[in-house]
């Protein structure tokens, strides 16, 4: 018959508390500790009452956090040429390199326009399956789809109005941007 | 008699309207106190729209009691396949109806007498009887308390055995185990201020305080034991194993939802308002202001201060609010403070802490009280 160990062995472990007296009586601790507490409690409130903030959280959506990198991630953004028409030839790149499946692209043709023949009748993303991973951004050939710094504006009660449209994506005009003039210079004018 | 039915029957509707009241603003005071604690803003989110307009009344996340209210009064009232169909429905009432009738002993304002606050017809009816502002005037008010309170843990053990349930069953065992062992705790610790008070009707209690001292002053040992035995007895932290989140789901109530959920939920917030009560009448003075007597303000220096009767009701009133509001804040401080004990250590404090120490209280109090009579 095997032996039970006795069950009243005192372990010893390696960090084990060896409080002193004033801390086992641990009134006084407690009320070190709830000192801390209100003593936050009166820093964080007395800064409300007189106007500022008290907290360290921004309040989303209404408050943007001062902190976001210039290289965020954010909104998508679709180029446009200056006539407003999306730059987006439709080729579905974005789209199969997407590793969340959240674009979704149907094209339409228009030859009468023998450079663009072909360009999106409904460009959307689904903002409630986007990771803001940014391959969409790498995969474009034709510099059509970028994206800005500020978040997309999600919060709202309704699941369907976080699907991006094409009309809430496209917000580039290239006229007014100096880096990528339109249309562009002739080779013979480029710099070397 | 029919003056004092109608006085008492406004005292119940008073009595109901205030636990309910500070229970709701004491969840708000749980959220918002936590929030600016950690440098969070807290729930501001529920507001009320005023008709017709854009106006949106947030004021500062107060209307989130109400939205939890409708919340789960409009939940599915899910059931479990097996249970035990009359002490299931049974526990939320058992816990909720005992914190409500505690109050009944516990005098929330000076003595009222209706013939001097109306004129004419009114006068006449009350004639010049006094009520004082109680809805129970009894001899044996701390003993109410101490027995109806006991009836709470009859609730949360039904609620724990019935929901067939592990989790509900281990929570309903440590509620009974720790409730059991602290009102052990508490109970001597009342005792000591029954003997030092020399009453057990806590209005006599709140007028003897007037005429001497506040009883933490008398009694401070018996106030830290007071208030750490009544925290314990309404299970918050750091004394919430009958419903820690992070082991037992929620508890003697895992299986309960809706409405039936909110009764326990709102019985424990009840319970911190009596549980301030409670404190403020035995040790703060209860709902006497300083200086304040029935006819008006009477300085030690030798002014005095006449004020009309109606005022003085008031003044008692609003100090009985403010004092439970403070106590009530300082209870949620605590939860907010002190991490939760292990069970060992639990019962560790109830019998070989609160207990010895409660009893030398007792008895070095009865000698005093003997060497001083």
């Amino acid at each position: 018959m095997s032996k039970v160990p006795h069950r009243n062995v005192k372990w010893k472990y390696w960090n084990e508390p060896e409080p002193s007296w004033y801390e086992r009586v641990f009134v006084f601790e407690v009320v070190r500790g709830l000192s801390i507490t209100m003593g936050v409690f009166a820093r964080n409130m007395w800064k409300w009452v007189t106007g500022r903030k008290g907290a360290l959280t921004a309040y989303y959506p209404e408050e943007v956090r001062a902190d976001y990198s210039p290289n965020n991630r954010g909104r998508h953004v679709l180029t446009q040429r200056p006539d407003g028409s999306p730059q987006c030839v439709a080729c579905n790149l974005c789209a199969t390199v997407c590793p969340a499946f959240c674009i979704e692209i149907v094209a339409k043709a228009d030859f009468a326009d023998p450079a663009h023949p072909k360009s999106p009748a409904r460009f959307e993303i689904d903002y409630s399956r986007c990771i803001f991973c940014g391959f969409c951004v790498e995969a474009c050939p034709e510099d059509a789809i970028r994206m800005a710094k500020e978040v997309p504006a999600l919060p709202g009660f309704d699941r369907h109005a976080m699907w991006g449209r094409i009309d809430m994506l496209k917000g580039w005009q290239p006229a007014h941007d100096p880096k990528k003039p339109y249309p562009p210079k002739p080779a013979a004018e480029r710099a070397p | 008699m029919i003056a004092s039915l109608l006085v008492h029957g406004l005292y119940m509707l008073y009595a109901v309207g205030f636990l309910l009241g500070f229970a709701t603003i004491f969840t708000w005071v749980e959220r918002k106190q936590s929030a600016v604690m950690s440098d969070r803003i807290g729930a501001n989110r529920a507001y009320i729209r005023i008709p017709y307009t854009q106006i949106k009344l947030v004021a500062w996340g107060l209307f989130h009691g109400l939205a939890d209210g409708a919340k789960m009064i409009l939940k599915e009232n899910f059931t479990p396949a097996t249970y035990d169909r009359f002490c299931y429905h049974l526990a939320p009432w058992l816990t909720a109806v005992p914190v409500l009738l505690v109050f009944a002993v516990v005098p929330f304002g000076g003595p009222i007498q209706p013939g001097l606050l109306f004129g004419g017809a009114m006068q006449g009816f009350f004639g010049d009887a006094r009520y004082p502002m109680q809805i129970a005037q009894m001899d044996a008010g701390v003993l109410v308390v101490l027995a109806v309170s006991g009836i709470g843990i009859l609730g949360t053990m039904l609620a724990g055995w019935s929901s067939n349930n592990k989790f509900s069953m281990l929570g309903g065992a440590r509620a009974a185990s720790q409730m059991i062992s602290y009102e052990l705790a508490m109970g001597l610790a009342l005792i000591a201020m029954v003997v030092s008070f020399g009453t057990l009707d806590l209005d006599v209690m709140v007028q003897w305080q007037r005429q001497h001292v506040w009883g933490i002053f008398v009694q401070p040992l018996g106030f830290l034991l007071f208030l750490t035995a009544a925290i314990a007895e309404n299970k918050r932290v750091p004394f919430d194993l009958p419903e820690c989140e992070s082991e037992l789901v929620a508890g003697y109530f895992t299986e309960y939802t809706s409405m039936k959920m909110g009764l326990f939920f709102l019985s424990e917030f009840i319970e911190i308002v009596v549980i301030s009560a409670l404190l403020v009448t035995l040790f703060f003075g209860g709902y006497a202001v300083p200086f304040l007597g029935p006819e008006g303000f009477v300085f030690p220096g030798g002014g005095t201060w006449h004020l009309p009767h109606g005022l003085v009701v008031v003044l008692q009133v609003l100090c009985f609010w403010i004092k439970v509001f403070i106590a009530g804040c300082f209870q949620i401080g605590i939860r907010w403070t002190l991490p939760r004990f292990r069970f060992d250590q639990l019962m560790d404090l109830g019998w070989k802490g609160l207990l010895p120490l409660a009893t030398l209280n007792l008895v070095i109090t009865a000698f005093v009280v003997w060497w001083l009579t």
